[in-house]
């Protein structure tokens, strides 16, 4: 994977704290930046993401939240207006929907409005939740909804290098940025880049190359699809992965390239299928690889309900990498018994681990 | 005290004249809380009931003392937090903690977890974990009562963060204009999650918020039972009679974690000896003490009391143990009416 080669002075953390680095050093590069949220000066530290910045950094760039989301956040989007560069952080993706109405209507059109006069430098983290009963208001993958609104950009890292790197570049980016974290992937170990490194807000990066299918996967699922592609490459199907990274502004240049050579296209979603990024990643696609493709573009994401409570429920309820390794499977046409072969493989090495849990092989390095 | 929440500055003598019989109810309803939450953070390590659970170790009385004067047919909703409340309204045991297991006995058919508890027949309609959501669903309840002319009155539970979201005086604001048969029950424990009042609001009565609404509050004692029962009777009555809505601030304390079954307090964010100074007024023990002393109960009473709750817990631990989990095959029903 020459796209993870491994750069000058890199080392190896967990993504949660890529994440508390990354905001670390954009506090210590820029005064204006600042942190605001609920429990972001707590004992936790939101998930370890914001320990230490308070010792550091005091009360006036830490700033602890009462329980008002939407009040904050258009607090936040007034001091941007002001010149401050607020990083706001919300513990669940269900939180920031109380903030819907300051992010949509404000944020993300104040530049717009006023022919480029104003702007809304604001970072939003935000949280999805996965596993140990959360249930239907605790672990929804809405990245969808923030994706449709023009004006604002939406990135999901899938590794601690983009952890650190989309954060910076989030924070550095002159609009307002919703960086969407997937619970587990906070636990993903992986290389990050030493000191200032923000990475630009653009395109896929490429995870392994192949000349038989095209996936396209966002944040957690490009982990379980990295599973899968390993299952597949010993039975001899190439696989080109892309994570998708940044949401929007979309750019499907490399994908729309990849799909031409291999003919074939699966999305991977961490959200729901219908209406979601896949949809998206696909209709761009076809248009411009339409006379290249061999099959149907298929996607694979959340079904059409809510997410159960119960783990008997839950895990019947989120594909993991059997289910991708069976779609990519029929896609190319594997046969029946190699890919039964695959998928029971897959399936038998999570066998021993509850899956409402992170496993343990996720937490990479990646 | 250290804080200016901490004392309730009006704080209003609501306690009016309970019978021996009630006392004894209400004190039994309290024990009987304290015991299956108690029993919920003992099992809770095994592993079989894999949600989050928020205990109110603590803070029964608000709950017990407020639906003490409701009627079955009078409606709640709640939070994160529901147990107390869900218990305390009547709700079904069993199918509580079937959910909390994930099984299909559970009163979500274990699609909820524990921050969704509902039970119908009980009037406990709605439990929602988005702090601040459940509190415009009650007024919507009060709404339909008043339209439906069906004499009920509902009333809403919610906490001291809950009072910071915009949503919370929306609601206040409509149900006062409407005159609505709700009552707003605020139980300030001083924090939410790992965070104190005063980093979150200003140093001024939560009783006010009424004033600013135009409706009459009552600030009490939430470790004790009588006072909430009192006030809660002075607010409802009010409601019934179409006199619209009112607000309770019951002051009372969290001991255990925010989420989970265990104590916290090496974490720090509480001041010293804070957790023990309210461990020590148990609004169980205080009731207790006070039956004690007037010869009301006796500890054989108290036996026999303890036995029999205990013996309805265990059964609903085993049931729910025994009880099998949803079919996957119901995983996608219900999905639009
Ligand atoms: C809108 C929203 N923001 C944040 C949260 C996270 N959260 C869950 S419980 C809780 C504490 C709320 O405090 P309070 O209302 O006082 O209730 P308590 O936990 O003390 O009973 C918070 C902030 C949430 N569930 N919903
Ligand atoms: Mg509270």
């Amino acid at each position: 994977m020459p796209e993870l080669a491994r750069a000058e002075g890199a080392r190896i953390t967990s993504a949660a704290d890529a994440i508390r680095e990354a905001t670390e050093l954009a506090m210590a590069q820029d005064e204006c930046v600042f942190v605001m949220g609920e429990g972001v000066t707590d004992p936790k530290g939101v998930f370890g993401t914001t320990l230490g910045l308070r010792e550091r950094f005091g009360e006036d760039r830490v700033l602890e939240m009462p329980v008002a989301e939407n009040g904050w956040t258009g607090a936040a989007i007034g001091a941007a207006l002001a010149g401050q560069r607020p990083i706001l952080v919300h513990q669940r993706v269900e939180f920031t929907l109380l903030a819907m109405e300051q992010l949509v209507n404000n944020a993300a059109k104040m530049h717009y409005v006023s022919g480029g006069k104003h702007r809304v430098p604001i970072t939003i983290r935000l949280i999805v939740g996965r596993g140990w009963g959360q249930g239907p208001a605790h672990s929804q993958s809405l990245e969808a909804l923030f994706a449709h609104v023009p004006g604002l950009k939406v990135v999901m890292p899938a590794c601690a290098r983009d952890a650190k790197g989309l954060l910076l570049g989030a924070v550095a980016d002159d609009g307002p940025v919703v960086i969407i974290e997937h619970r587990w992937v906070h636990y993903a170990q992986g290389e990050i880049d030493p000191g200032w490194a923000p990475l630009p807000l653009q395109g896929p990066r490429k995870l392994t190359s192949g000349d038989d299918v095209t996936v396209v996967a966002t944040s957690y699922m490009t982990l379980e699809c990295q599973q899968a592609v390993a299952a597949l490459a010993d039975a001899g199907v190439g696989v080109e992965l892309f994570d998708l990274r940044v949401l929007r502004p979309l750019g499907v240049e490399a994908i729309v390239q990849s799909v031409r050579k291999t003919g074939r296209l699966l999305t991977v979603d961490t959200g729901h299928a219908s209406y979601g990024i896949g949809a998206e990643v696909i209709a761009r696609t076809v248009a411009g690889a339409f006379d290249d493709l061999r099959a149907a573009p298929q996607r694979i994401g959340l079904p059409e309900h809510p997410t159960p409570s119960s783990a008997a429920l839950s895990q019947h309820y989120y594909p993991r990498s059997p289910q991708v390794a069976a779609r990519i499977a029929e896609l190319v046409g594997l046969p029946a018994g190699t890919r039964d072969a695959i998928v029971a493989r897959l399936a038998h090495s999570r066998e021993d681990q509850p899956l409402d849990i992170p496993h343990p092989s996720f937490k990479g390095p990646f | 005290m250290s804080s200016p929440h901490e004392m309730a500055p009006r704080a209003t003598m609501m306690q009016t004249v309970v019978g021996p019989d009630e006392r004894l109810a209400l004190l039994t309803a309290m024990i009987r809380v304290r015991r299956i939450e108690e029993r919920i953070a003992k099992e809770y390590p095994r592993g079989q009931m894999r949600c989050p659970v928020h205990l109110s170790i603590g803070q029964e009385a608000a709950a017990v003392g407020a639906c003490a004067v409701l009627r079955r047919h009078d409606k709640i909703t709640s939070t994160h937090r529901c147990h107390a409340h869900y218990l305390a309204k009547g709700g079904d045991l069993q199918a509580m903690i079937a959910e909390l297991h994930g099984r299909a006995s559970g009163c979500c058919g274990g699609r909820g977890g524990s921050m969704h508890l509902f039970d119908d027949d009980a009037g406990v309609v709605a439990s929602v974990p988005i702090v601040g959501g459940n509190v415009p669903l009650g007024v919507g309840l009060a709404l339909a009562a008043k339209q439906r002319r069906d004499g009920s009155v509902a009333a809403v539970f919610f906490g001291d963060g809950a009072l910071e979201e915009g949503v919370v005086h929306e609601s206040a604001n409509l149900a006062a204009t409407l005159r609505l048969p709700v009552v707003f029950v605020l139980e300030n424990n001083l924090y939410s999650v790992y965070t104190r009042l005063e980093q979150r609001q200003p140093p001024r009565s939560m009783s006010r918020f009424a004033d600013a609404h135009g409706m009459p509050a009552m600030e009490i004692d939430g470790n004790d039972v009588l006072s909430v029962r009192g006030a809660m009777l002075h607010a409802v009555t009010r409601a019934r009679r179409g006199d619209g809505p009112s607000l309770l601030v019951a002051h009372t304390y969290r001991q255990l974690e925010h989420c989970g079954p265990a104590d916290d307090d090496h974490l720090g964010y509480r001041p010293a000896g804070e957790l023990s100074r309210w461990a020590a007024r148990c609004p169980i023990q205080r009731l207790c003490n006070e039956m004690l002393e007037h010869d009301e109960i006796d500890e054989s009473a108290l036996d026999t009391i303890e036995a029999t709750i205990a013996r309805e817990i265990d059964e609903a631990f085993v049931a729910a143990l025994a009880a099998p989990f949803p079919a996957a095959h119901t995983i996608a029903e219900a999905i639009h009416a």
